[in-house]
Formats: structure tokens, C-alpha cells, sequence
């Protein structure tokens, strides 16, 4: 039937098929991906189970309450989040990967706690043109030569920390400093940072085994080193061990303990409590931050949860308003891959760190501040807000990266 | 001095902790053959159990003994319903058995008590150290640990030695068979045991939760270490748990106090460094394989 009418249309009018060929055309050329989607497909692979459990909780809940208070839209778009439990595992994450983009679609991903669940699961994405948006992992590789334009490590580049507690620790007069943290590669990175801030060398450095349980023989040594300070990266239930470890040998009455801040929210306060007291840490937000947006997010997860927001289920919160952004700046046109990019770069949302701007190698530039543990007006023991140890920092790997 | 002192008190302190899980899971093994892998998450159950009681009382004496009763039940249970299928059956289906035990109760914990860490604390009269010597300081509460360590393994010794129970658990581990023929109620101090066993894993996850994370997952990490003591130590043998124990706790200890040290003098700054970490984690690894290559029985075995 229409090539009938297209017939008997191109008899009438010489030029009318030409003409609409080349309007079809021309259009097509200029905006090739003009509709909207109508539906915001989000991956959420994070940690319910193994040994991030805790912290994958903390992720979860940060980033369904901001969903709540979207109305489950994003960008105004009605949103379907697809969430798994990668409990850790790098195989079992690249097989929620695979599933997200064979059956289910997504246009986003995000969720994992660990680099290295980030660096498994990247390619596969990036190489789909799915935006891999961090709520947490903040590998050096993708900070520096291997960054990649699908990956935006929106919560915070993991030496960081580490620096700014060496910057701190710098700046103070200790004269001996020891660092302890695991053997294996985030902890060797933690100590690499820790001295790259500090800018002197340090008096030991204990590798512990990863998941040891007591540290004994460790505290036992440090004891008669008495260094004035100790920086620890002890993540999960082995910085709960060691703390408490620590202080019940008595060590922390002569020796300051640092930390990152990793090993000193609030999800490890909860499990150590008043030994905590008076531990320097460094973050890149904390929970008193007087900002509307932290604290519009602080007051609504004390009321939803019935407790204080680590920086896990912060960075979650932060992750999903940027996507709510970018998605109402490309107004949902979610496959014109480049403009979308573009959008998530600009990060027009508002943080709960305060203003944020994204590096050129899609990592944050942003303050870490030093947070000491007390007990607030209300009893709690709980992380306060000192001083900014980094303004403005940039990771140390920017320079390595490309990308434009 | 005082350095070495302090690291033979860990050593011994480190040992007499494994000694409380190792005698369960050697008592079960040697007398019922049952390789109970649950036995991590018996000591992980007495150990939420005690955080809750604690939390819930405001006290620490009162929530140990709980815990211990609470879990002495729970086991009691798992080896009327399970573990009494499993005798008589071949290692590998009681090691898949109970290891589904261990993800079931992992689950349940994680769904009863949440996924985050629960703060167990010491007793605030032992919350600090105590001066054994000018120079000297030493967490008391590791002290009361040793204590209960060796009163604990005094109570098992005579348990086992002197007392008819004894008698009747050192011939059902020695030869089970000819213990049921002479008339011995196999089933009901299979029971006993397990319970046993049990609750002296409880023990050692409410003494060491404050000093260790109450967390999902706790059971399987000291686990492992329970196994080596028993290999090396022999299977069924309480001396053999106790004596073990405290080789694998004080050869641990050493290696990490001094190899690092040690490895620096003898190699290169840069080998050393990575080395001697490495080499600490594995001790008693290398130890229990040397054990296993001399005496594959290890070193008190209770069969012939």
C-alpha cells in the first residue's frame, strides 16, 4: 500500500521524494539518538554478604533513600534498579555484569565496595558503553594510565586517604611514626601513600597477615618501639581487632593512633565503642558537615535507619543524585553516549561533600578533612569534623591519564 | 627481656585460645569421627550470644555463662537432628554437612543480628593492663584468658582421666566398636560430647569477642587454625589439643615477633621485607606439614 501512494506521490511532484529523502536524512544525521528512554535502568552489584558486608549495607541504604526521596525517578524518569549481592567476589560481580547487560539492560552500574570487584568488572562494561559510576572503589590504575571515559570514581581516589593522613601526620611534631596495615596490595598501597604524605621516613613497617585475628606479637613489639604515633589501614573486622586490641594493652596512652577514615567510621565504632576515643582519622566527608544538602541526607537516614550515615552509604547517596543530574541535563536521551558523559562530568548535582568537581581523569577534586572520635552532646561516640588536612587535592595519578 | 616475656605470655595466651576450640573439635573427631566443620559457627554462635546478653544486661559475667548454656543447647540440637545421621558415614558427606551447617548459620546470624560487627567489650575491671613486672605491662584480660585456658584444660584432663565419663570417652575414642560391645551407651555420650564440645567452643567466642570482631563469618577463620592444632597435635587426644595448642600459639607468636627481625639481619633490606612477613603467616603451616611428613599421627595420638 505505501509504495503505491509513494509512486503516485513521486508522479505528482518531481522533487518530493528527493526533498523528503533528504529532510529524513538530514535529521537523522543531526540527532540520531533524539528519544528519550522511558525507563532509567540502574545495576546495583554491592556486598550484602562476605567480608564487606557491612559496608555493602551501608551502600545500599545510602543510595535507596535517595531513590525514596526522587520518588524512584531519576533525572524524572521513572527508575528500575536491578540489585545483587556480589558478596566480594570479582567472578561472582563480572557474572551479575553479564546478566545486567544481556538481559537486563542497565544504563548505569554501580555498587561494588572493593578495587578489585571495580577492575574486574570495568572492561566488560566500558566496552558495552555503560557508565560505571564508583560509590566507593577508587583504584590508582583507573586514576592514572588505565583511566577510561565509562568509569567516573565519584567517591574518592583510595591513596587519597591515605595521604592526608601523612600530610597530618607530617605537619605534627611526632618524632617517631610506625605504619602497620596487611600484606596485600591495598594495604601496601595505604602504607605508599602514608609515606608519600608524610615526606619522612617512617621508624617500622609491620605487614601483618590478611584476616589475622591477634596482634599480640605485633602490639607486643610496638610496645617496646614506643613510637609517639601509628598509623593503621585495617579494614573490616581486623581494624575492630586491633583497636581493641590496642588499647587494652594500655599502648594508646603514649601512642597516638591514626587512620584512615576506612578504619574509623561508623560502622567500626559501632563495634569497638569507647576505646575509639581520641583516634585521628581522615575522610573525605563526615556526618556534621553543615552543608543543606548532608545535612537534608544526615537527618532523613536517621529517620529512615535509626542511625548516624557512614561515609559508604554517603557516597552511595552522592552517586545516585549524580545520576539523577546527568540524566535530566541530556533530558533522558541516555544513548547519545558522548553528551551523557559529558553531563555526568559536569556533576551539576549537590553533593553532600559541598561544592564537587570532577579532574580531568574523572576522579574527584576534592577536600579531606582530619575527623577526631569523641562522645557528642547526645552520648554517641562519634566521628567530629576538625580541620581540612587537603584542599582541593587531586590524586597523585592524574597525570598518567589521557582522557580529555 | 621484658619483650620476650611478653611475647611468651601472647604465645601462651594465643595457644590456651585455640586449646578451648581445638578440645571440642578433637573430642568429636576422635570419639565420634565426625569431622564437624559446624564447630566455627558454635564458637560464633556463643559469641553473638554473649554480645546480646551483654548489651542486654550491662554485664559481662552473667552474659558468658548464658552464652555457654545457650549454645550447649544449640549444639545439643544440631547433633540430634544432623550430626547423628553422619556417624558411621565417610568424612567427605559430614564435611559437606556441616559445611552447609556453617552457611546456614552464617545466614541466620546475618538475619537475626544484622550484617555489621557487634561490640562485645571486656569487663571494665579488666578493660586496661596490669604491671607484672617494673616494665612489664600486660593486658589483664588476656590474663583472666590464660586462667580460664588452664583451669578449663585442668577440668577436661580430669574429666577425661579420672572420672567414669572419662573412661567411657577414652575407650569409645580408642575403639568405638568394642566400647558399644561391651555395653557402653554409645548414643547418649555421643550427645554428651557434642554438647561438650560445644559449649566449650562457646566459651572461647564469648572470652575472645571482646578481644576479637563478633562478626559473621568469625567461625571459619578459627577454624582453620583449630584443624592444624589438631593434626598436629593428634585427633581424639585432649593432651594432644592441649600440647598443640601451645606449639602452634607460641610458634605463631614467635614468628611474627621475631622472623621479620631475624630475616633482616641474615638477607637483604629488600627480600627481607617481603619475606619475613609472609614467611610469619605460613609458620605453622610449614610446621604442621613437618609434623604430618614425621609423624602423620601427630604427637599424641589417642589410637594406637
Amino acid at each position: 500500500m505505501p509504495n503505491e501512494a509513494f509512486k503516485a506521490a513521486a508522479a505528482r511532484r518531481p522533487f518530493a521524494l528527493p526533498l523528503t529523502l533528504a529532510a529524513v536524512l538530514a535529521t537523522a544525521a543531526a540527532a540520531p539518538f533524539a528519544k528519550p528512554v522511558e525507563q532509567v535502568r540502574v545495576g546495583f552489584s554491592t556486598s550484602i554478604s562476605g567480608p564487606f558486608a557491612a559496608l555493602g549495607t551501608e551502600a545500599r541504604d545510602g543510595f535507596n533513600l535517595a531513590l525514596k526521596q526522587l520518588g524512584n525517578k531519576l533525572g524524572g524518569i521513572p527508575v528500575e534498579v536491578f540489585a545483587t549481592d556480589e558478596a566480594g567476589n570479582p567472578d561472582t560481580a563480572r557474572q551479575h555484569v553479564d546478566r545486567y547487560l544481556k538481559r537486563d539492560r542497565i544504563h548505569f552500574y554501580t555498587g561494588p565496595i572493593g578495587s578489585n570487584v571495580a577492575l574486574a568488572v570495568l572492561p566488560t562494561l566500558a566496552a558495552a558503553q555503560v557508565f560505571y559510576l564508583s560509590n566507593n572503589a577508587g583504584p590508582s590504575q583507573l586514576a592514572g594510565s588505565q583511566c577510561n571515559a565509562f568509569f567516573f570514581g565519584t567517591a574518592y581516589q583510595n591513596d587519597a586517604y591515605h595521604e592526608a593522613v601523612g600530610r597530618f601526620a607530617g605537619g605534627r611534631d611526632y618524632k617517631k611514626v610506625a605504619v602497620l596495615a596487611p600484606n596485600y596490595p591495598a594495604g601496601i598501597d595505604s602504607i605508599n601513600g602514608f609515606k608519600r604524605g608524610f615526606g619522612k621516613p617512617v621508624s617500622s613497617e609491620t605487614l601483618t597477615k590478611l584476616g589475622q585475628l591477634d596482634y599480640a606479637a605485633e602490639i607486643a613489639k610496638l610496645r617496646a618501639e614506643a613510637p609517639d604515633a601509628l598509623y593503621i589501614f585495617l579494614p573490616g573486622g581486623m581494624g575492630i581487632n586491633f583497636i581493641k586490641q590496642f588499647v587494652g594493652a594500655g599502648l594508646s596512652k603514649n601512642t597516638q593512633l591514626l587512620s584512615s577514615g576506612f578504619s574509623a567510621d561508623e560502622d567500626v565504632i559501632r563495634a569497638v565503642g569507647d576505646p575509639m576515643l581520641g583516634l585521628f582519622n581522615t575522610a573525605h566527608w563526615n556526618h556534621d558537615f553543615d552543608n543543606p544538602a548532608s545535612q537534608g541526607f544526615v537527618q532523613a537516614f536517621q529517620k529512615e535507619y535509626g542511625r548516624l550515615p557512614s561515609i559508604y552509604a554517603a557516597q552511595a547517596y552522592d552517586t545516585a543524585m549524580m545520576i539523577d543530574a546527568a540524566v535530566r541535563d541530556v533530558k533522558g536521551e541516555l544513548d547519545d553516549k558522548a553528551a551523557l558523559r559529558a553531563a555526568l562530568k559536569k556533576a551539576s548535582f549537590k553533593s553532600v561533600r559541598g561544592p564537587f568537581r570532577f579532574g580531568h581523569n574523572q576522579y574527584p577534586v576534592q577536600n579531606y578533612y582530619l575527623r577526631t572520635i569523641v562522645k557528642d552532646p547526645q552520648g554517641r561516640v562519634t566521628n567530629r569534623t576538625l580541620s581540612v588536612v587537603m584542599k582541593d587535592h587531586q590524586d597523585s595519578f592524574a597525570a598518567q591519564c589521557k582522557l580529555q | 627481656m621484658t619483650l620476650l616475656v611478653e611475647q611468651l605470655l601472647n604465645g601462651l595466651q594465643f595457644g590456651l585460645m585455640l586449646f578451648l576450640i581445638a578440645a571440642g573439635l578433637t573430642l568429636v573427631f576422635g570419639i565420634m569421627d565426625v569431622l564437624n566443620l559446624a564447630h566455627g559457627s558454635l564458637y560464633m554462635i556463643g559469641a553473638y550470644i554473649a554480645a546480646s546478653v551483654a548489651a542486654a544486661t550491662g554485664s559481662f559475667w552473667i552474659a558468658v555463662p548464658v552464652a555457654v548454656i545457650a549454645t550447649g543447647v544449640v549444639g545439643l540440637l544440631l547433633e540430634v537432628t544432623l550430626i547423628r545421621r553422619l556417624y558411621g558415614r565417610d568424612h567427605l558427606a559430614q564435611v559437606l554437612a556441616t559445611f552447609a551447617v556453617i552457611l546456614i548459620a552464617d545466614d541466620a546470624v546475618r538475619m537475626i543480628w544484622g550484617p555489621s560487627p557487634l561490640m562485645l567489650s571486656a569487663p571494665a575491671a579488666l578493660a586496661g593492663p596490669v604491671t607484672l613486672a617494673p616494665g612489664l605491662e600486660y593486658p589483664s584480660y588476656r590474663l583472666l584468658i590464660i586462667a580460664v585456658g588452664l583451669v578449663l584444660a585442668l577440668g577436661l584432663y580430669l574429666l577425661v582421666a579420672k572420672t567414669r565419663t572419662g573412661m567411657l570417652v577414652r575407650a569409645g575414642s580408642s575403639n568405638r566398636a568394642m566400647a558399644a560391645a561391651m555395653g557402653v551407651r554409645v548414643d547418649r555420650l555421643f550427645a554428651v560430647i557434642f554438647a561438650l564440645g560445644a559449649m566449650l567452643a562457646a566459651v572461647a567466642g564469648a572470652l575472645l569477642g571482646p578481644l576479637l570482631a563478633v562478626e559473621v563469618g568469625m567461625g571459619q577463620s578459627i577454624l582453620i587454625l583449630a584443624l592444624v592444632v589438631i593434626v598436629i597435635g593428634g585427633i581424639g587426644s585432649i593432651r594432644g589439643a592441649f600440647v598443640g595448642a601451645l606449639v602452634v600459639g607460641i610458634v605463631d607468636t614467635a614468628g611474627r615477633a621475631f622472623l621479620p627481625e631475624l630475616l633482616q639481619r641474615v638477607l637483604a633490606n629488600e627480600a627481607a621485607a617481603q619475606l619475613g612477613p609472609a614467611l610469619a603467616a605460613i609458620a605453622i603451616y610449614l610446621l604442621m606439614a613437618a609434623v604430618l611428613v614425621f609423624r602423620p599421627q601427630g604427637l599424641f595420638p589417642a589410637r594406637a
